[in-house]
């Protein structure tokens, strides 16, 4: 088996995702198309050699619709020979299609490939794709379906989390990404948006709100307590973990992640392939894995995939030097620390989704590229990084530095 | 042409009156001779030229009552039958058979002529259901009529389009809750919803009906036009992916998704609104004759219709005994259960005579139906002129001589020896040598209460169940020396006042209130297990029980399971109950005074109508992480319990028929429904597989799992409680 070697990653700032966003007016391809533009300049790279780019998207429809990776392919010009293929398994769609672009470099079918993902969700909502989940009983029953959001507060009761706690981990990683940004721990990879005539649109994540302090966070009230009342949200999340009385809702725009566009790129290939296109690798994709969690939890796939790729691995989390948990929501990272008895030095030290934003199909490749840049950064070696997925699920991805 | 249950009579305009009226039964239903019937009448309308449009109306004060379910349990008897040679071919004709209405009425609606439902009464189930298949609906304004699909409340669902034309006359937001609950709609209120065109007097019925045809009415409904459009949007909208996932959750939350009925309605609906009419209604199709097959169906079927109606029409009233006259009652005693016996006599019609030892006690008594009326008037439900007759009926009194001339008088005074024998004393004098006396109890010995009486032939027990006006169940008591006439004095007074019976022999806590401490009791013994209380709580919902056991604990009250445990103890011995629980009610009720739901603390917390689990019971035993129990297993113990109990009831002879056993479950304290009833627990079970589960709950959990002999031996012959003590069977040797 070859080995999938990571020779670069690019990102767009994250813009926030709402009609007053500034990536408001780019279109989803465009997004994408720029983190495409950008991997292939800097590194010089002829498209003639790549096989293929697979892109993470979780509302594929409208202008997202149909194989947005092929359209973004055409967009920035790439050579007509390069395919392109879009894929969905929601939050960690970005980190799949890293996974899925590595694993065709790992069975020796392809050289040279890019895996990434775009979400524009200020232009298309969230949810925009329908699907059965929610609303077929036969699989809204099984699935214990439920908004993310209670599933988040569930996590919380079940495993002890207060208001106050969720609240202190969303101001940390709002200081950690202020910081990083300060320190310019990002500039490696973030690429400004531009327009047609090359102007700045955004060069910089404008989701974070680096003022917020414990008083602010308790002003907010808890975003899903009414919903999960008025439609029976409570039961479901209480029938799958009867132990719970109540659940307690503890979260809220301020700690849960937060809406915004973006795109991401990660090229990558075998030895050989680089040598050819003269690419220099920074790390290689030591192991990855998926796997099907608690679906009433849903948010807890983290554990269970990190437990899953490790024991594959042979690897033990004192291997690991850093770790990148999405921030989909306070809880989730805290139940991951819980699980592994960690305290927060290595995970998510330049911050996360809570105050830089998750563009759903994306940001599993930027946690990729933060992590990468980190370990560079620190002169480590080995990250972990994971996130977790609606519906029940986890992705992991164990990268080190060659 | 003749028919048996329809009339047809064609006007001069060409508009054919359809006139249901079944010979011999009060109300119309669906059965196979009069779908073959209906069917006959739409195909002449649809291809006879001088036929312009239809009227179908009721000969009966009621429109249609549903479908006869004896017709689906034969349906499903064939099916079985056939099922084990040819199961495909089996399936293929359960299939067709069960949708032949569905596609009945579908050909009537789309016969090209419009047909509009005249409505004389209610109209429920397959009733409504052709209803709804009319292109116009009218209904009698004067006739206290409703409409609705109640087949889910018997295990089944609307098999005959409702499921699909409700949600496109009204937004799923809407028509889900008729759909899943079963609710009932008086006209005025389907009027209002825009389920009905129009209400009118009765006389005015058939007439209102033709003008709309003749105002050139036509025969198509707003789902066969080409323009149509759902009534809440499209299924894959911002709100119809809104209503879908709350209707999913809510039914979850409401059902425990214990009713494969329910759940069929969901699915049927979901996917019907996917697809045009006959292809959605294909789908209702297969999902009822699915549901047909579900043994939750065919245990609610038994259990809740026909078992219900048998047992509430006088299955177990001695035959030879002439109907007793129930010109006046009396009831001794005004407190909340004596007060309720009064309210749901005087709402028969029947007059009463309430008796407590003081004018004010008995005053306050009366007021209990003052109130109960003044609600009914508030809600519509009753008018002032109704209230004022109830009212009349009721004569509170401190004088023992006013049961002077009492047909029938009930006792429901303190439940305490020697209160009951003081007010039988009492009342004595007054009473001939005719009159039946009931005692109402519900732990005290009947043969024991009968000694304070002069002749204990006449005397019974009747256990009426709190809040009297809301449960519909009476546990009738037989003494060793009752008598035929207090029997049947007691059944038709049950009759009367429109509530179920069930009839059981003398015994500690009789059936009901001996089983359901069983309930209470594993409640308990989970708690000290370490079982956290909230698990406790919600395998009980979860398994189908209307409340968990610690919350019933603490609405029996806590001190008085305490009491009835040390009346266990000192009357058989300290060896009939479990010290653990003994010591854990001890703590609770006499330690640390929660008493329970009245005291404002038990095992819960209360602050008005809120209500939370005590932390502190955290403190007497200390929960172990829910990992370490299997939820399946929980749910499991707390059904066993009590249909174990119920087994061992049956063996020692205080129940004697099956139904009665899954009726009282079901009326008397909620058990599971969907199971059918306690008994219909262990034969969906088997008998086998529930003999080894209670063993394995013996190893586990102890001696009060251990199975009793009739089970085992029904377990080893394979053999079930509606096979073994068949109540068809049993009637018919009796008889």
């Amino acid at each position: 088996m070859a080995d999938a070697l990571i020779f670069d990653h690019v990102r767009t700032p994250r813009g926030r995702g709402k009609k007053d966003g500034s990536l408001h007016e780019v279109t989803a391809v465009d997004l994408a198309a720029q983190t495409l533009d950008a991997i292939r300049d800097r590194n010089g790279l002829d498209t003639t050699m790549l096989d293929d780019v697979v892109l993470g998207c979780v509302d594929p429809v409208g202008e997202a619709g149909s194989d947005i990776a092929r359209m973004a392919v055409f967009k920035a010009g790439y050579d007509t020979s390069v395919p392109g293929v879009q894929i969905n398994r929601f939050c960690a769609s970005g980190l799949d299609a890293v996974n899925f672009a590595a694993g065709e470099i790992i069975s020796g079918q392809h050289g040279l490939t890019i895996g990434g993902g775009v979400e524009s969700m200020s232009r298309v909502g969230i949810g925009a794709s329908g699907g059965s989940w929610p609303v077929d009983p036969s699989v809204a029953l099984p699935a214990y379906y439920m908004p993310q959001g209670i599933s988040a507060d569930l996590i919380a009761t079940k495993y002890g989390f207060s208001r106050t706690e969720v609240d202190a981990y969303a101001l940390e990683s709002q200081k950690r990404a202020a910081r990083a940004w300060k320190k310019g721990y990002f500039k490696n990879s973030v690429v400004p948006v531009r327009d047609v005539n090359g102007l700045t649109i955004l060069d910089r994540d404008e989701h974070m709100r680096p003022e917020t302090t414990m008083q602010s966070l308790a002003s907010l009230n808890p975003s899903f307590e009414g919903m999960a009342a008025m439609a029976g949200f409570d039961a479901v999340g209480i029938q799958a973990h009867p132990e719970v009385e109540k659940i307690n809702y503890v979260h809220h725009a301020g700690n849960s992640s937060g809406i915004v566009d973006g795109a991401a790129a990660v090229l990558i290939g075998s030895k050989q392939a680089g040598k050819k296109a003269g690419l220099k690798p920074r790390a290689r994709i030591r192991a990855y894995a998926n796997i099907g969690s608690d679906p009433a939890l849903m948010l807890t796939g983290p554990v269970d995939v990190t437990k899953k790729v490790l024991k594959r691995s042979g690897m033990s989390l004192d291997d690991i030097d850093l770790i990148e948990v999405n921030e989909a929501f306070a809880s989730v990272v805290l139940r991951f620390m819980q699980a592994f008895d960690l305290d927060g030095e290595k995970v998510n030290v330049n911050g996360g989704a809570i105050a830089l934003g998750h563009p759903l199909g994306a940001t599993g490749a930027m946690l990729l590229g933060t992590a990468l840049d980190e370990l560079e950064r620190r002169d480590l070696n080995t990250a972990l990084v994971t996130l977790c997925i609606g519906s029940g699920m986890g992705t992991a991805t164990i990268i080190e530095r060659v | 042409m003749a028919y048996q249950n329809f009339t047809v009579e064609t006007d001069k305009d060409g508009i054919a009156l359809v006139t249901w009226d079944m010979k011999g039964r009060a109300m119309n239903v669906f059965d196979l001779k009069a779908m073959e019937e209906l069917a006959a009448i739409v195909e002449d309308i649809a291809t006879n030229d001088s036929i312009k449009g239809a009227v179908v109306t009721s000969g009966k004060d009621s429109f249609c009552a549903g479908a006869d379910l004896t017709m689906l349990e034969d349906m499903l008897g064939a099916f079985t039958k056939q099922a084990a040679k040819k199961p495909e071919a089996a399936m293929q004709m359960l299939f067709d058979e069960s949708r032949k209405l569905s596609l009945l009425l579908r050909r009537m609606e789309t016969c090209g002529k419009p047909v509009v439902a005249a409505l004389t009464g209610t109209a429920l189930g397959g009733g409504f259901e052709l209803a709804l298949a009319c292109h116009y609906r009218v209904a009698a304004s004067d006739s206290n009529g409703k409409v609705g699909l109640p087949e889910v409340k018997v295990g089944l669902f609307p098999g005959a389009g409702g499921t699909q034309r409700l949600t496109r006359m009204l937004a799923p937001i809407d028509a889900l809750p008729l759909l899943l609950q079963g609710t009932e709609l008086a006209f005025s209120k389907a009027k209002a919803m825009g389920i009905i065109n129009e209400t009118v007097p009765a006389a005015d019925l058939v007439a209102t009906a033709k003008k709309w045809i003749v105002g050139g009415g036509e025969g198509v409904q707003p789902w066969d036009r080409e323009k149509f459009k759902l009534p809440g949007g499209p299924v894959f909208s911002p709100n119809g992916m809104q209503t879908f996932a709350a209707a999913n959750a809510l039914y979850r939350k409401e059902t425990f998704d214990l009713y494969p009925g329910i759940r069929a309605v969901m699915s049927a609906v979901y996917e019907g609104l996917l697809m045009p009419m006959d292809i959605a209604l294909r789908i209702e199709s297969r999902y009822f004759a699915h549901v047909l097959r579900t043994p939750q169906a065919a245990a609610m079927i038994r259990s809740l219709f026909i078992s219900m109606q048998a047992l509430s029409k006088g299955a177990r009233r001695p035959a030879k005994v002439p109907a007793t006259k129930l010109g006046r009652i009396g009831i001794i005693g005004a407190g909340f259960m004596g007060a309720g016996i009064a309210y749901v006599s005087a709402r028969a019609g029947i007059p009463v005579v309430l008796i407590d030892r003081d004018q004010a006690s008995a005053d306050r008594g009366k007021a209990h139906t003052e109130d109960l009326m003044t609600k009914a008037v508030q809600r519509g439900k009753a008018t002032e002129e109704a209230k004022g007759k109830v009212l009349s009926l009721i004569t509170a009194s401190d004088d023992y001589s006013a049961l002077k001339g009492c047909d029938l008088v009930i006792e429901a005074v303190f439940e305490d020896r020697g209160v009951k024998a003081e007010a039988m004393a009492k009342a004595a004098p007054y009473l001939s040598a005719d009159t039946i006396i009931a005692s109402n109890t519900s732990t005290l010995p009947i043969t024991s209460l009968a000694e304070n009486v002069a002749d204990p032939e006449k005397f019974i027990g009747i256990h009426f169940f709190s809040p009297v006006d809301k449960m519909m169940l009476v546990e009738v008591i037989m003494g060793k020396k009752t008598g035929d006439r207090a029997l049947a004095a007691a059944l038709d007074f049950i009759r009367a006042i429109r509530k179920t019976p069930i009839v059981v022999n003398d015994g500690r806590g009789f059936y009901t209130s001996r089983t359901v401490m069983t309930y209470i009791r594993e409640g308990h013994m989970m708690l000290l297990e370490g079982v956290p209380p909230a698990m406790i709580e919600n395998a009980g919902r979860m398994a189908g029980m209307p409340v968990g056991p610690l919350s019933l604990n603490d609405e029996v009250a806590v001190d008085l399971a305490w009491k009835i445990l040390q009346a266990t103890k000192k009357d058989m011995g300290a060896k009939a109950i479990d010290p653990r629980q003994e010591a854990l009610l001890e703590e609770m009720a006499v330690k640390r005074g929660r008493a329970g739901r009245k005291a404002g603390k038990g095992f819960y917390d209360y602050d008005g109508r809120k209500k939370q689990l005590w932390p502190g019971l955290a403190e007497i035993v200390e929960p172990k992480p829910a990992e370490s129990f299997d939820i399946e297993e929980l749910k499991q113990r707390l059904l066993v319990a009590q249909a174990l109990e119920t087994a061992r009831i049956f063996e020692e002879g205080i129940l004697t028929d099956v139904r009665e056993a899954d009726v009282g479950s079901i009326l008397g304290f909620g058990f599971a429904p969907w199971a059918g009833g306690t008994l219909s627990y262990i034969d969906m079970m088997g008998t086998d597989k529930f003999v080894k589960t209670a063993k394995k709950f013996q190893k586990k959990y102890g001696e009060r799992f251990k199975p009793n002999a009739l089970l085992v031996d029904m377990a080893a012959k394979g053999d079930r409680f509606y096979v073994r003590f068949n109540p068809e069977k049993t009637r018919k040797k009796a008889a």
